[in-house]
């Protein structure tokens, strides 16, 4: 049963990968990058379970602490960019290049 | 006889004799560093300074003369040049002094004269400033006790003969001819500093007493080789044969240059050279000797032919002095007797050939600085002080009977043909040419119809200029036989360069070489005078035949040294050049246009999307992953 | 048995909302199917066992995350759609290249180890007296520094987020004064006349009558005006169209 869930992990880790690289919009990017992170957890949710030790799920909670902090300074952020660009497609924002 | 043993001196008159140099090398300092501030007064301190030297040079020659014959060879030393290895110091002995007086003497008188010739030039105190340095180290030179002082003096006088040929150097031909002189001497130079460098190690010492009174027994080939390097130094520095081409184009500095350095002195500083080494590099019947003689030889009827066709009277003037240099070269090869005709030669020669060149100076002064001798014509009248004075000039350089040069080059023509026939009678065909030419020479300036320019209105030189001519003149009537009559010269001379064998040789007026050397002579004038003396002078040169152009193109000597030298190292530096810029070049440039085109590229992969990064992220963590796997199953 | 028909009925139902997630033109849309997929983790967490971290996925995440994302898409902007067609050569192609690969890697890697049947966490919660007692546990003894650092983090972000969101005015704000200054300075001391909202017409982009029986001008609302002359909504009195007309040209001129 553990094989199970860890490959669904890596798939709902992989579907979130191709999110964040072909989805423009700079929230879809950042649900993308939650659906990653919750993949993550879902792997140290199963690890706890196979080997019976609860450091796993301590580590899945802080990983949903640091989550929570990522999102509210990233859409901040977004919200500044957007301000100010009126979009919030990260293409527009390429002028960092060659 | 051998050379009298140099000695130690301190103190006394000739103690003091470095004043000779330090005088005119202050006045030079002075002259230079004090800038505009000395330009009314420039000119007499030069003059002054040149004076002053003189006369500490009579007072040396008179002090030294007090003294017995066998101790005038006097070393003062100076101090320690190069500590443990050279010291400087000076050689007063009846050859350097003789040198002194004629530079000093004729330096000065030369000095005088250029107060007038340069009068209107704005940069007449400069010309003095280097005059002054001019005979500075042309005394430095000839006084210096070892080899190390002469090349300092070698490459002093050179220096100022640079500055002076370019003296005016706005003008391209002039500021080219110094360089031609620069750098023709640097090939002689370079013999003198290789000769030198042998010396050293031959000898371990470079002082004319370590050298020429050493114990050791050198190897017969060895003293050729450094007697042949230090000939090449000559024949650079004396415009011989084959390093002849410079000395004409130097006729574009100031007349008084010409007669001073070009003409009188510094040009004769190779034949110094030979005879100061005479006795160990250059003995009679050596190699080096013969290869000295056959360059005189070589060199005086080159000069003589150049002469004959010049239509420039300077130029004519410099093929003379480069034939008459030719004779002391050839006269120095022949031991003791030939040392002192040379030396005889070469200061008769001082005085006559400064003569004609401040006379042709005189002559260019009045017709507007005009130099080609068919716009001359008729000026013996307009000119008589220069004629008369150029006369006197005229007639000792082609030997007339009693006057200065009859005496030195007859003595040199007979002391070589007693040695060696063929060479002998090559310098009586070319004491004929002489008469050629400086007729020719007479003829067409002072001779004939006028053939002015028409804006010429020939007046006599000023009184500063004439005197000096005059007092030159009668140094060229009555000088050379004072010297050679009774053999007073070569007596004098004897502790320097050393005595014949057999004594001194009597005086023959009548000799076979020396009646036919005044029947050439006298067929040259007369055939001068058939030419250029009863028919009228074209006043556009005609084209003349082949050997016409032949010596009006100096010999092809500059077309030699152009295919030989000068086209062979300009493709040299040109294949040199292709090779740097193709080769080394392309080879940096190459690798930094690859590097830098690489980059170009590469570059373009920043493209500033975000996303396009993240892909780049994902493709590492992937091949990570898949190398831990991989890395996991071995 | 119970826990496997879970699992699968989960999977199924959680790829499926993954993939609506990045497949969806409209934003609100995947923040719809992202909290489907956290609601089915947080059940998986639940029969892995882990209850606290479920009751915290539901409420962190669907609660607290969810309700942030879609309160900044309201701020951007509901109703944008994304074009999904993709502007960068070749990254659509190696992206999905790039993550199939890695899915199968990560699949090769787990398939190749062998697990034994899973220890549970029985022990190690009995131990403590319950999921949360143990979590307890370990956050206030072992883990007590990181646990401090995490909450300087979230107050740290609070603090950003407050900075980065807050806007300074330019100028200051116009007093009721300064209105009533700049309205008597204008060419229009009184309000403008409304519409003409007519029985016909419950619309307010219907000019206004003067007494006189003229039409003013002045009463046309401007953007709707030119949203009627671009669509050809004009009225049929001539009169009415011409003003609205007017409007519009009078609009364009001041620009």
């Amino acid at each position: 049963m553990t094989t199970h869930y860890l490959v669904l992990s890596a798939l709902l880790f992989a579907i979130g990968a191709v999110g964040v690289l072909v989805r423009r919009n700079a929230i879809v990017i950042f649900m993308c990058v939650e659906l990653m992170l919750n993949a993550c957890n879902l792997a140290f949710v199963t690890f706890a379970r196979q080997h019976g030790n609860l450091d796993g799920q301590l580590i899945a909670f802080f990983v949903m602490v640091v989550a929570a902090a990522e999102v509210v300074v990233g859409l901040a952020i977004i919200v500044t960019i957007f301000r100010t660009r009126r979009s919030a497609s990260v293409d527009d924002a390429n002028l960092l290049k060659y | 006889m051998e050379p009298a043993k140099i000695v130690e001196h301190a103190g006394g008159v000739i103690g003091a004799s470095w004043l000779m140099i330090a005088l005119p090398l202050l006045g030079a300092a002075i002259l230079l560093l004090g800038g505009r501030r000395t330009d009314r007064w420039g000119h007499l301190l030069g003059v002054a300074m040149s004076l002053a030297s003189f006369v500490v040079a009579v007072v040396t020659f008179f002090e030294l003369i007090g003294l017995p014959g066998g101790e005038r060879r006097r070393a003062v030393g100076l101090f320690e040049f190069i500590p443990g290895l050279v010291d400087m110091g000076l050689l007063i002995d009846p050859l350097s002094i003789s040198f002194a007086l004629l530079i000093t003497g004729v330096g000065s008188l030369i000095h005088i004269y250029s107060i007038g010739y340069m009068s209107h030039d704005p940069g007449r105190r400069r010309f003095f400033s280097y005059l002054n340095l001019f005979v500075a180290a042309m005394l430095l030179l000839v006084l210096s006790h070892n080899y190390v002082g002469l090349y300092i003096g070698w490459e002093g006088v050179g220096l100022a003969s640079y500055l002076l040929i370019g003296f005016w150097q706005y003008k391209p031909s002039a500021a080219t001819a110094a360089q031609k002189a620069f750098i023709v001497n640097r090939v002689g130079d370079f013999g003198l500093a290789i000769g030198i460098f042998t010396i050293w190690t031959t000898f371990g010492s470079v002082t004319f007493q370590g050298v020429f009174e050493s114990t050791l027994k050198p190897e017969q080939g060895v003293l050729t080789a450094i007697g042949l390097l230090l000939l090449l130094g000559a024949c650079g520095k004396s415009a011989q044969v084959p390093l002849q081409s410079w000395l004409l184009d130097a006729m574009e500095g100031p007349t008084p240059v010409s007669a001073l350095i070009h003409a009188a002195t510094m040009v004769t500083a190779g034949v110094y050279l030979v005879v100061r080494s005479g006795a160990v590099f250059f003995p009679e019947g050596s190699t080096a000797a013969l290869f000295a003689a056959i360059v005189g030889t070589v060199t005086l009827l080159a000069g003589a032919i150049i002469g004959m066709a010049k239509d420039d009277i300077k130029k004519g003037l410099a093929g003379s002095t480069m034939s008459q240099i030719g004779y002391m070269m050839l006269g120095a090869a022949f031991g003791p007797v030939g040392y002192a005709f040379a030396i005889g030669h070469l200061i008769t020669h001082g005085f006559f050939k400064a003569n004609l060149f401040l006379g042709a100076g005189s002559v260019m002064h009045a017709m507007n600085d005009e130099v080609n001798m068919r716009r001359y014509g008729a000026l013996r009248k307009a000119l008589p002080v220069t004629f008369y004075t150029f006369l006197i000039g005229y007639l000792a350089i082609i030997g007339f009977p009693l006057l200065s040069g009859y005496f030195t080059k007859d003595g040199i023509i007979e002391t070589v043909i007693h040695h060696n026939e063929v060479l002998g009678w090559l310098a009586v065909l070319g004491a004929g040419l002489t008469g050629f030419y400086m007729s020719r020479m007479v003829f067409m300036t002072f001779f004939g119809e006028k053939r002015w320019a028409d804006d010429a209105h020939p007046h006599e030189s000023p009184a500063v200029m004439t005197i000096p001519l005059v007092l030159l003149s009668i140094g060229s009537i009555f000088l050379g036989g004072y010297l050679v009559l009774g053999g007073r010269f070569m007596t004098f001379l004897g502790p320097a360069v050393g005595m014949p064998e057999g004594g001194v040789p009597a005086f023959h007026p009548f000799t076979v070489p020396g009646l036919a050397t005044l029947a050439l002579v006298a067929v040259g004038a007369a055939i001068a005078w058939l030419r250029y003396g009863r028919v009228p002078v074209p006043v556009t040169a005609p084209r003349g035949s082949f050997l016409t152009t032949f010596a009006r193109r100096d010999l092809y000597g500059d077309a030699l040294n152009e295919s030989l030298f000068m086209r062979p190292g300009q493709w040299l530096t040109r294949i040199a050049v292709f090779f740097d810029n193709r080769g080394v070049d392309g080879l940096v440039n190459g690798l930094a246009a690859g590097i830098g085109g690489t980059s170009g590229r590469l570059r373009r992969v920043q493209t500033g999307f975000a996303r396009s990064y993240a892909l780049s992220i994902l493709f590492g963590a992937a091949v990570v992953a898949g190398a831990l796997l991989l890395v996991g199953n071995l | 048995m119970g826990e496997t028909i879970t699992f699968w009925v989960l999977a199924v139902v959680s790829v499926a909302a993954a993939l609506g997630l990045v497949l969806s033109r409209k934003a609100v849309y995947c923040a719809l199917m992202l909290g489907v997929v956290m609601g089915s983790l947080a059940v998986l967490y639940a029969v892995q066992e882990a209850p606290f971290l479920a009751a915290v996925q539901i409420i962190v995440y669907t609660g607290a995350v969810m309700m942030l994302f879609l309160f900044v898409l309201m701020l951007v902007g509901v109703d944008s759609t994304d074009s999904l067609v993709e502007t960068i050569k070749g990254q659509r192609f190696w992206a999905i290249v790039a993550g199939l690969g890695f899915a199968a890697l990560l699949a090769l890697a787990i398939g190749n180890v062998a697990f034994v049947r899973p220890t549970g966490l029985g022990g190690a919660t009995s131990q403590y007296g319950g999921n949360v007692q143990g979590l307890a546990q370990l956050i206030f003894t072992r883990h007590v520094f990181a646990f401090e650092v995490a909450s300087a983090l979230l107050i740290t972000a609070a603090l950003a987020a407050m900075v980065l969101a807050h806007r300074e005015r330019a100028k200051a704000k116009p007093t009721q004064k300064d209105l009533a200054r700049a309205r008597f300075a204008g060419p229009h001391p009184t309000p403008l006349p409304g519409p003409g909202v007519y029985a016909r017409h419950n619309a307010n982009d219907m000019p206004a009558l003067l007494p006189d029986g003229t039409v003013s001008e002045l009463s046309v609302n401007r953007i709707i005006a030119r949203h009627d002359v671009q669509e050809g909504r004009l009225p049929e009195d001539p009169r009415l169209a011409e003003a609205i007309r007017q409007a519009v040209e009078v609009e364009e001129e001041s620009k």
